[in-house]
């Protein structure tokens, strides 16, 4: 292949995202004189949040080559925790720090069959999510829980210097886990993990304890994820979090990180996560039906994966 | 990078012209279910009537998706905006939201538990309960064994037809006995496998009340398959429930008018369009009831 084209590719998959990501919003900008208020903007920065939080922690997961199907029912059971000890008398930052510890304990859970029991992780993560999403109507008693003290309400709700918590929150998990990524040994770990796990087991990287951290993370993740949502429902639901994996790795998926694992980051989910966020949103100002909504969010998360398999084949 | 390209043409596709009309918002909880797509029906015809257009956002059942749905109609500075509540305590702080940014809101067949609501359309479904629950004392003749299929736990069409349902049994027949309450959340498939397993539990059963057709029409197949006698109490007489009745395979269904509630949703919404001003506390409109049952079934 000539230098020029080989550049190009280069070009592509580092900003191929970016650049999808600014043709949407130019093409929706003049689709719709009120997709680019501040308002709006900041309206789909919070809606993808809780996605955002959720798609963090599977990007970890993935980077490591695995994969985590259980996180929207840790999601649920995390939010049903935080909201039943709320209404039970704990002081509600305690009820959150006990949810977020659930949560990565839940990540550990997977982990465990993952790592330890090498179980396939697609097949470990499925009966966790089973497990969970009962436990939590167990929980629940398959109703939602309401009455939750007004900490709650202020976390999915309030705004702090005019952006919205939620967003803050997703920023700082953003931030937090691409330090973690990129600039710890963890991170460094975690990517040769994924990339060719008998090389790094033979260069002595603790393969099982790091994937065990990997999935405790993911949990985690969730469980921010829930009290994000848990807040801006104002309640628990017992049916929350359904469906909010495939969400997750749709915008990992959109973002660049290879399913293989190895190769990818954050930087390129959180751009995943808005590519779908802005789709969503535009469509919903465009009065798009709900039905071609859901063509068209597949049509994306499909055109990604085919060019994440362009880039990966030249890689070679 | 044809996903780019789709993406353009997709949405160059579906550009819309801007309009001078005012524009009304309607979240429903799902089009999955067809008392809700006659509910929209009946709200866009009016709107037609009325000169207004009409935007329908499907929430699909999930409260968090409704929450998006209600901040982007606020985003479109809808005038009005209709929700039919997936959940009733979800659905609050985007209520919230609506009344901060200064457009009414009026609910439409499921209420909200907060928030400032202008009208609230919906079925006396605590009278409705009580209609199925009076006829399942009368065909059971005073005494049986009976099933209640519940809708969405938090629902308030859940809560108020249960209500007006075991009010009724409790009042009227002392000899009829719930043996089985389950939720199938509204959804036939989930209606089917419930009641299969209940069939399983329960060795005597003389009738079920469902508290909505597509559950009552999956208890009737799982009953169909199961070859014992049973009596099925629908709610909502959608168009396979009223077959059903009249082919003598249901007992009866309670009629709600779902185009009627879409229809009287969008006239108060143009009223308030026109300069009516809503009042302070929420007013009830509630729609009339019948119940639908098979004539000459023994």
């Amino acid at each position: 292949m000539s230098p020029a084209r080989s550049r190009w590719r280069e070009l592509l998959s580092r900003y191929g995202i970016t650049l999808a990501f600014g043709v949407l919003v130019a093409v929706l900008a003049v689709l719709s004189e009120r997709f680019l208020a501040t308002s709006n903007l900041l309206n789909v920065l919070r809606q993808i949040a809780v996605n955002a939080l959720l798609a963090f922690g599977m990007t970890t997961v993935i980077l490591g080559g695995g994969i985590d199907l259980s996180v929207g029912s840790i999601l649920a059971m995390s939010g049903a925790l935080s909201a039943g000890l709320a209404v039970a008398g704990w002081p509600p930052g305690l009820a959150m720090l006990a949810a977020l510890g659930a949560g990565a304990l839940m990540g550990l859970f997977n982990g465990f069959f993952v790592a330890y029991a090498r179980i396939a992780p697609f097949i470990a993560t499925l009966g966790g999510l089973t497990i969970l999403r009962g436990a939590t109507l167990v929980y629940t008693d398959g109703r939602p829980i309401t009455g939750l003290p007004e900490a709650f309400y202020v976390l999915g709700n309030g705004s702090l210097l005019g952006v919205p918590i939620p967003v803050w929150v997703m920023l700082a998990f953003l931030a937090l886990t691409h330090a973690l990524l990129r600039y710890t040994a963890l991170g460094r770990m975690i990517y040769a993990m994924g990339g060719n796990e008998e090389a790094a087991r033979l260069s002595g990287i603790p393969i099982v304890q790091v994937r065990l951290f990997t999935y405790g993370f993911s949990g985690l993740a969730a469980a921010l994820g829930a009290l994000v949502l848990t807040g801006r429902l104002n309640s628990a639901q017992p049916t929350a979090g359904s469906g909010f994996e495939l969400d997750a790795i749709a915008a990992v998926v959109v973002g660049g990180t290879s399913l293989q694992g190895g190769r990818g980051g954050v930087t390129g989910t959180f751009l995943g996560a808005a590519i779908i966020g802005v789709l969503n949103n535009g469509m919903n100002l465009l009065d798009v039906s709900a039905f071609y909504q859901q063509i068209v969010k597949g049509g994306v998360i499909l055109g990604a994966l085919l060019i994440d398999r362009l880039v990966a084949s030249r890689k070679e | 990078m044809f996903t780019r390209g789709w993406i353009v043409v997709a949405l160059v596709s579906l550009a819309l012209p801007a309009g001078a009309k005012d524009t009304v918002g309607l979240s429903v909880s799902t089009l999955n279910n067809p008392f809700f797509v006659t509910l929209r029906d009946g709200a866009k015809a009016a709107a037609g009537k009325a000169g207004l257009e009409l935007v329908v956002l499907d929430a699909q059942d999930k409260a968090d998706k409704q929450v998006s749905d209600l901040e982007d109609l606020i985003q479109r500075k809808v005038k009005v905006i209709l929700v039919n509540p997936t959940d009733a305590a979800a659905v609050v702080p985007a209520i919230q939201a609506a009344n901060h940014a200064g457009i009414p809101v009026i609910t439409v067949d499921r209420g909200a538990s907060g928030g400032k609501v202008a009208f609230h359309i919906a079925s006396d479904n605590v009278a409705g309960g009580k209609l199925a629950g009076e006829l399942a004392c009368k065909l059971l003749g005073g005494k049986g064994k009976m099933v209640e299929l519940e809708g969405i736990p938090g629902s308030s069409a859940a809560r108020d037809r249960g209500k007006g349902f075991n009010d009724a049994v409790k009042s009227r027949c002392a000899g009829v006995a719930v043996v089985a309450r389950q939720t199938a959340n509204f959804d036939r498939a989930q209606g089917l496998s419930v009641m299969e397993n209940v069939l399983q539990a329960q060795p005597a059963i003389d009738a079920v009340f469902a508290h909505n057709d597509e559950m009552a029409l999956g208890a009737l197949q799982a009953i169909k398959s199961s070859g014992r006698k049973i009596k099925v109490i629908g709610f909502d007489a959608t168009d396979d429930a009223v077959k059903a009745v009249n082919a003598c395979e249901m007992a009866a269904t309670v009629a709600q008018q779902p185009a009627e509630m879409g229809r009287l949703g969008v006239e108060k919404a143009a009223a308030i369009v026109k300069g009516a001003k809503p009042g302070e506390k929420t007013e009830f409109i509630p729609v009339a009831l019948k119940l639908v049952t098979g004539a000459g079934c023994k």
